[in-house]
């Protein structure tokens, strides 16, 4: 007990809850052929698992991606497909 | 140099915010609080003092604020009333369990409706389990004081909790009496620089605040227990340092006037204390044994001071400025719970009196007092709790 803070306090670190991926029913794609790199998704997924490559073009990080379709929703090319995952 | 001014209450809580260098003031006006923070940001604006003052949207707000700039390791003071209070709820749990040492000026008043902006302490009472420290002031030498030192001893790395220091609305927040303010050097070397003992930092980012599941919890709110149990024991030790070097003592927990062989005590908190003294003097020129007892702190409760004074004393009359309803006034429970594992203890009566500001005079003192006497003549507490004055 005496090795805590007195208050909670973590150092950030790559998902302490493990790979929260496997949460995911609906899985995005994006269609990189259509992309104009506006980094819309890059920017409002929350669990910061959309990354970048050398040339900006957005790709998911299916580990953590727990598939809230929020970079589908913002998408202005719409490009961005939500599909169910296959059952285990 | 030390110099003596006569300020209102409001005023010296103000220059007791100066004097303690505090960095970060967010604050929302209410009455009767307004002239504190009109003084800060009057004093920030001018230039007299360094620090930001943070206009906010509301009480909520102001509290949010302080506490943002407690974690970035500012001292931050602020200072609301009632209706305010009440609005920073959530907020004040926040302060404590991120053991963030803020200062707050508490000028009490009574909750609405009636709509009522007088003295009671319905505001900071409702208040006593948020985990921050409750002092009650009686005179504005006393605010001063205490301001000062509140910040000495949440500071303390056996602390870091935050405190409120609580006066009466009108009664002492715009009442003008004389004060010494002591040399800012002093002051300094008493209280120096806070120490944060973590810091919101860009370079070496934290999380602050994250889940802890129900295996960690607990853990941190006994954290939050034993460092009010550490305050119980630093605040007589830091109030006799303080008098030492300044010449103020108030009695550490307890301010105590001709108990020592009191058959009955008057326990009360804030300037009722002050008007019991004058009543126990005028008592024991009619040749009874009375003392007063002023409660300061109400919590961390003072519970073993309570218990030696109760040692000798026959009869307890305690004043409430303050119900609990569906029970009695707060001090009477406590000082009640706090005579509970002990033998041979005196009676109690309580007594609510006060609320939203009535006067509670010399007289009215001396009436409980009575009553309390022939209670204890006939051996048994004919009314337990007593409204005084109550109109038919």
């Amino acid at each position: 007990m005496r090795d805590l803070p007195l208050t909670p306090l973590s150092r950030p670190r790559v998902a302490s809850t493990g790979k929260t991926g496997s949460w995911r029913t609906f899985r995005p794609t994006i269609n990189t052929e259509k992309c104009t790199r506006c980094l819309l998704c890059w920017i409002y997924c929350p669990e910061a698992c959309i990354e970048l490559d050398a040339t900006n073009l957005p790709k998911v990080n299916y580990d953590y991606c727990k598939g809230c379709g929020i970079c589908a929703h913002e998408c202005p090319l719409k490009i961005i497909k939500m599909e169910r995952e296959e059952s285990a | 140099m030390a110099q003596v001014i006569v300020e209102t209450g409001n005023r010296v809580a103000g220059l007791a915010c100066k004097a303690a260098r505090a960095q970060v003031i967010a604050a929302y006006p209410i009455t009767p609080q307004t002239t504190v923070v009109e003084q800060v940001a009057e004093l920030v604006e001018g230039g007299k003092m360094d620090a930001k003052y943070i206009r906010v949207e509301s009480e909520h707000s102001a509290m949010a604020a302080c506490i943002g700039a407690a974690v970035g390791g500012a001292r931050t003071f602020t200072a609301t009333s009632s209706h305010g209070l009440a609005l920073m709820h959530e907020m004040l749990h926040w302060a404590s369990a991120a053991r963030l040492p803020i200062v707050m000026a508490v000028v009490n008043r009574a909750m609405g409706p009636p709509w009522n902006i007088w003295a009671d302490f319905s505001d900071s009472l409702s208040q006593r389990d948020t985990g921050w420290l409750q002092f009650y002031c009686a005179d504005n030498q006393e605010i001063f004081d205490t301001t000062i030192q509140a910040y000495k001893l949440c500071e303390d790395n056996r602390v870091f909790m935050p405190a409120m220091v609580c006066f009466e609305g009108f009664i002492l927040s715009h009442t003008s009496m004389p004060v010494k303010i002591p040399d800012q050097k002093e002051i300094d070397d008493f209280l120096p620089p806070y120490n944060p003992p973590w810091l919101m930092d860009v370079d070496n980012p934290l999380t602050h605040g994250s889940i802890v599941y129900p295996e960690w919890y607990m853990e941190f709110r006994y954290f939050m227990y034993e460092a009010m149990e550490n305050a119980r024991r630093l605040i007589p030790e830091i109030d006799k340092e303080y008098g030492r070097r300044f010449g103020f003592e108030h009695g550490g927990h307890i301010e105590k006037y001709r108990c020592e062989d009191a058959d009955l005590i008057i326990l009360s908190m804030g300037t009722i204390g002050s008007e019991a003294k004058l009543a126990v003097d005028n008592l024991r020129k009619q040749g009874r044994k009375v003392g007063a007892a002023r409660v300061r702190v109400f919590r961390p409760f003072p519970k073993e001071e309570i218990q030696n004074m109760a040692k000798n004393a026959q009869m307890l009359t305690i004043i409430d400025r303050q119900v609990s309803y569906g029970m009695e006034g707060p001090l009477h429970t406590e000082v009640k719970a706090s005579l509970y594992s002990e033998r041979d203890s005196p009676l109690t009566a309580g007594f609510i009196a006060g609320i939203g500001g009535r006067d509670v005079t010399l007289r009215d003192i001396e009436k409980m007092v009575d009553k309390s006497f022939r209670y204890l003549q006939a051996g048994k507490v004919a009314k337990e709790v007593e409204w005084v004055g109550l109109r038919e």
